[in-house]
């Protein structure tokens, strides 16, 4: 019977063609919108771990309470054993240590004189410490516009955009104006050895980036830093690992103590959780709109199919086929259309993801006031689920649709074939 | 007229609702038909041909009374039960033939027999065999738009009968073909009739059709007025 059933889609056009089209636009644009969604996010969820919320982050309780001021006087103490208890408790998750903190930048003229100033948003990183992997967490070394990397203490890099504003070329000398932990004023003098360009609107603007000896000594944090980062060893954030490891590494916070060290999942910062929540429920309500938008177009199709097919069902229940039978068989043929329609749908939607993936869309214009950590180009991303996830509203809607349109069938009287027949 | 009964009718009415009041088509009905029989319903107009045809085919059930058919009361079948009565026991022939277009000839005629459970190859063997009953196994190809009036008739015959029921109910089948073409629809009926035992259960107006019937039951006015046996017919 299947046979039988496909070979009349199949040559019937009539029939087939204005669901399968329309089955196929659904599912194309279901696939498509699917992969752009999670390619975004999952740029948006790595940028985040990457810059700024690590997979899991250490910090005190009272400067997670402040975090948005980054108040390097809240700043945790005693890093490296703390660096080295987590290690040896969590090994596979790779420590860091990392301070951010916020100031002045001076460049000065070859008399001495202030030529440029510009507020810098600074980070400071085990950048001297090969073992460390930051160089390659944060793709410096292919960020680098101009110049080198650091290679010893007392050299940093600037954004280009930055150092742009500023006229400031590499291995120019400029000096940080700020204040340490304690309050006081402090001044550094860095060499530049390179500008960088993250790809991030909000990195780029202002960026100064030196290693965290040098920093730790300008701000008077003697084996201090704001936050030590973790990142799961096979690279990608795993909610569930996360909390385990927070709920483990929290059960014996002092509760009484502001500077106790406590954890934090990348999904409690920033906002990521609500942003990947509300991400997941607009992702849903759109397949939902969908599957509705499409099993309404197909309804009507389908009733529309249904009085065209009055005499072939007629034919059908006079050759001994129960209405139940007829019904089967409409949805059987609903299946089938919706998988041909969802195989066509998922093949040009990949296309079009694959496509979305290396070209992606540039969003820098709408990112130059923007102070989220977001990439300038969102790409999708192919993940597997991709090859089935269109499946869901094609099938759905087209079975929903011929369901509905087929209930006719059971009003109908078997008595009246004759006439009916006799057209 | 046959003994080996597998129509019966008892004392059957059909009343249908006609406005606020009713309709009576069909009074007291008593009838029998038996195994092999040709025969045909004919009257005017709402005579109640068509409506007692309906019940004998198992698409409607009487009011009141009784229609045995293969020994199962109509009167009491469920929808599924009827259906599989159909399925098994009873073919249909309709005035215009019917026959789905997308499909050849072949697998309209194949199409009776996907409801049963015949195999790929027993499907064949019995469609080409009914094709050949009406002379079409050259053109099991074609499809019915490429069909002549004769040709669409002839495919729809193969179709009732390529599941060899037990009664064939035929509404008026040559009231769209020519002379020619009605005698010649007419003879491979009364052949198949001959050589498988078939019932052939006519309603008609056609006075050519009547010329190759052994009995003839008058219907006026819901009643049989007259079951004519002939004995003088146009043979096969």
């Amino acid at each position: 019977m299947i046979e039988f059933l496909l070979k009349g889609i199949l040559r019937d056009k009539s029939r087939s063609l204005l669901p399968i089209i329309i089955v196929t636009i659904g599912v194309s644009l279901t696939v498509m919108l699917s992969g752009y969604i999670r390619g975004a996010m999952g740029d948006i969820t790595d940028q985040n771990a990457r810059f700024e919320t690590g997979h899991v982050k250490v910090v005190t309780r009272a400067y997670h309470e402040n975090m948005d001021q980054l108040p390097i006087d809240l700043a945790l103490l005693g890093v490296d054993s703390l660096q080295e208890v987590l290690s040896t408790k969590y090994p596979d998750v790779q420590w860091v240590k990392r301070t951010r903190f916020g100031g002045l930048i001076d460049v000065p003229d070859e008399n001495g004189e202030t030529k440029g100033q510009g507020p810098a948003a600074g980070m400071s990183l085990q950048l001297l410490d090969d073992k460390s992997g930051e160089i390659d967490r944060l793709n410096i070394a292919s960020s680098l516009v101009k110049g080198n990397l650091p290679t010893k203490r007392g050299e940093a890099l600037i954004g280009d955009d930055f150092a742009h504003k500023l006229q400031i070329e590499t291995g120019d000398e400029i000096t940080y104006v700020g204040s340490t932990m304690n309050g006081s004023m402090t001044f550094k003098n860095f060499v530049v050895s390179g500008t960088i360009r993250f790809g991030v609107a909000a990195m780029d603007r202002g960026t100064i980036i030196a290693d965290i000896a040098d920093v730790q000594e300008m701000l008077d944090l003697f084996d201090g830093s704001s936050e030590i980062l973790g990142y799961f060893n096979e690279g990608v954030y795993n909610d569930d690992k996360a909390k385990t490891l927070k709920a483990d590494f929290n059960q014996n916070l002092d509760a009484a103590d502001e500077f106790a060290p406590m954890m934090l999942t990348l999904k409690e910062q920033n906002n990521l959780a609500s942003y990947l929540d509300y991400v997941d429920l607009y992702s849903a309500f759109f397949v939902g709109i969908f599957v509705m938008a499409m099993s309404i177009v197909l309804w009507n199709t389908g009733l529309l199919g249904g009085l065209r097919r009055y005499q072939e069902f007629g034919i059908r229940l006079a050759l001994g086929e129960a209405k139940n039978q007829i019904y089967k068989t409409l949805i059987l043929e609903a299946i089938l259309i919706g998988v041909i329609g969802s195989v066509i749908g998922t093949a040009i939607g990949l296309g079009i993801t694959f496509y979305m993936q290396y070209e992606g869309i540039d969003i820098s214009e709408m990112l130059n006031n923007s102070t989220m950590l977001m990439p300038t180009i969102l790409r999708s991303k192919f993940t597997p689920d991709l090859l089935y996830i269109g499946f869901i509203p094609g099938l759905i809607a087209m079975v929903i649709g011929n369901a509905l349109s087929g209930i006719g069938i059971y009003k109908r009287e078997t008595a009246v074939l004759f006439k009916e027949l006799e057209v | 007229m046959k003994t080996d009964i597998i129509v019966s009718l008892e004392n059957v009415t059909k009343k249908f609702k006609d406005g606020d009041g009713e309709f009576t088509a069909l009074k007291n009905i008593n009838l029998q038909f038996g195994k092999g029989e040709f025969a045909g319903l004919v009257g005017p107009s709402g005579s109640g041909k068509t409506t007692l045809l309906n019940i004998i085919g198992s698409l409607d059930s009487p009011t009141e009374g009784n229609a045995f058919v293969m020994e199962k009361n109509i009167a009491g079948l469920s929808h599924k039960a009827s259906a599989l009565l159909r399925n098994k026991h009873i073919g249909f022939i309709f005035q215009v033939y019917n026959l789905l277009p997308v499909y050849t000839v072949f697998e309209n005629v194949e199409f009776a027999l996907l409801l049963q459970d015949y195999n790929t190859s027993e499907r064949k063997k019995m469609v080409m065999e009914a094709l050949e009953w009406v002379g079409l196994q050259n053109m099991p190809d074609k499809k019915p738009a490429k069909l002549s009036g004769g040709e669409g008739q002839r495919v729809a015959i193969a179709r009732a009968m390529v599941k060899r029921p037990e009664i064939l109910i035929a509404d008026e089948p040559t009231a769209n073909l020519d002379a020619n073409n009605a005698h010649v629809i007419l003879q491979m009926m009364k052949k198949l009739n001959k050589e498988l035992d078939t019932t052939f259960l006519f309603s008609t107006h056609d006075e050519k059709v009547m010329e190759y019937l052994e009995r003839i039951v008058h219907l006026e006015d819901g009643k049989v007025v007259k079951d004519e046996i002939r004995t003088k017919v146009v043979a096969s």
